[in-house]
């Protein structure tokens, strides 16, 4: 009985934190996209000047695991800066600018898998590439990469409680600051990955949804 | 003058030390990561109802919570029902849960995609279901799953720092503890990024030229 008071005394307070979570994943996703398209078409369309770095930087990010990126950037490169941020904004940060590394592979692979004969004739129609990416290449290319796109959202949201490493009050931090007041740590821990479980099935059933919605039709849907 | 002593006499044999428990971190998990990862598949395919519902409950649960949290469950969780593992051995088990559960998914694909007229005829030549798995599906399943499990171990690798979290004192463990006494965050958590990027980038050479050794021929690699 006394389990039961402790667990509907907390847990108003361990599910705020799923708004941080959630907060964490959509900046993660929305940064992978501003950073992550741009870099897709450098890697495809660019010279070699801008094909090296953006190479080295999907290189660097995609081989560093998510904790010694977050104890670089909040203890060692932001401060070193002179940025005073704080643990959610840097948790956002180095969540989307990896995402960013994870993400332009994606659209990459879309962007090469729409035909080189579509970007001849649209030339040859008088646009020029600019024109030819933005109104024939990337709205085919950004429907073939919404499956793999959406796939990145499960494993942001769970990379996302890596968070708790530099204090971020996200879901396990805040249920592992229950913990410790209470000492009730099964339910508890129970109770936090229940809701992880769900958010993250339940956000890869709206994702299923839109892609639907949007796939190319007659290309079926999800099947790439 | 230095930050050459601080590297040489400080920092390299720090992450020499974790460095190695890494390295047996990684090495213990991978090859049961593997076994649970055929097990579960096996038991999703062609086990009974029962076998089949833990089986998909088991990856369900894995691949839906994060690692860390998994982490904590087994550390800090089970000893409040009497089940006490050491930081290290936690760590293992709960790789070996997140690897086998993906991998099993690669697997599982796999084996779908192994024509169900093989299976057939196997029956027909008088195998059992477990000698026809066992010999002709699983063979073929895992070349194909081959590039999937291959991304699990180099996840594996980069995962492998969670263990610091619950205390094991491992290669990003190391870094920590030398970055916070000597306030050297930047030079440190870089010096512990090159060393996963070398082992990153190694572990993904070599297994490319697996990948490449195995591939089934004749097959289109993608």
């Amino acid at each position: 009985m006394e389990l039961i008071s402790i667990l509907l005394d907390w847990f108003p307070y361990l599910l705020r934190g799923i708004g941080v979570t959630f907060g964490l994943v959509l900046s993660s996703l929305g940064l992978g996209v501003i950073i992550g398209l741009p870099m897709a078409l450098g890697q495809v369309y660019g010279s070699r000047l801008v094909r090296v770095p953006i190479g080295i930087y999907v290189w660097f990010f995609r081989g560093l695991p998510i904790l010694v990126l977050l104890f670089l950037f909040y203890f060692g490169i932001f401060p070193g800066l002179g940025f005073d941020l704080s643990a959610f904004v840097v948790g956002a940060v180095v969540l989307g600018l990896r995402g960013a590394a994870y993400q332009s592979q994606i659209f990459r692979g879309a962007i090469q898998s729409v035909g080189e004969g579509q970007m001849v004739a649209a030339q040859s129609l008088g646009m020029d590439r600019l024109c030819a990416v933005r109104s024939i290449i990337l709205p085919q290319s950004m429907r073939i990469a919404l499956p793999g796109w959406s796939n990145e959202y499960p494993n942001i949201l769970t990379d996302s409680a890596v968070c708790y490493a530099i204090g971020v009050a996200e879901l396990l931090t805040r249920a592992s600051q229950i913990v410790a007041q209470t000492y009730v740590t099964m339910p508890i821990y129970l109770a936090a990955a229940g809701i992880f479980i769900l958010m993250n099935y339940g956000g890869m059933k709206v994702l299923h949804m839109i892609e639907r919605k949007i796939a190319i039709p007659g290309f079926g849907s999800g099947a790439m | 003058m230095d930050q050459i002593a601080f590297l040489t006499d400080i920092l390299l044999p720090a992450l020499q030390k974790g460095l190695i428990i890494t390295l047996q971190l990684i090495l213990l998990a991978a090859p049961f990561g593997f076994v649970l990862g055929v097990g579960v598949a096996v038991g999703r395919q062609y086990g009974g109802p029962v076998t089949r519902f833990l089986c998909k409950v088991l990856v369900y649960f894995v691949k839906g919570c994060p690692l860390l949290l998994l982490l904590f469950i087994l550390y800090f969780g089970l000893p409040s029902i009497g089940i006490v593992f050491s930081a290290f051995t936690a760590s293992v088990f709960g790789f070996i849960l997140c690897n086998g559960a993906y991998n099993s998914e690669y697997i599982r694909g796999a084996m779908l995609s192994v024509k169900d007229g093989q299976m057939i005829a196997a029956q027909a030549l008088g195998m059992t279901r477990l000698q026809a798995v066992r010999t002709i599906v699983l063979p073929q399943a895992i070349r194909r799953a081959l590039p999937g499990l291959s991304n699990e171990w180099i996840y594996l690798i980069k995962y492998s720092s969670l263990a610091y979290m619950i205390t094991v004192i491992e290669l990003s463990g190391a870094g920590k503890l030398v970055a916070t006494k000597y306030f050297t965050y930047t030079e440190t958590f870089m010096a512990v990024g090159v060393v996963y990027l070398f082992l990153v980038t190694l572990t993904t050479l070599a297994v490319n030229a697996i990948e490449k050794k195995y591939a089934v021929p004749g097959m289109i690699r993608g």
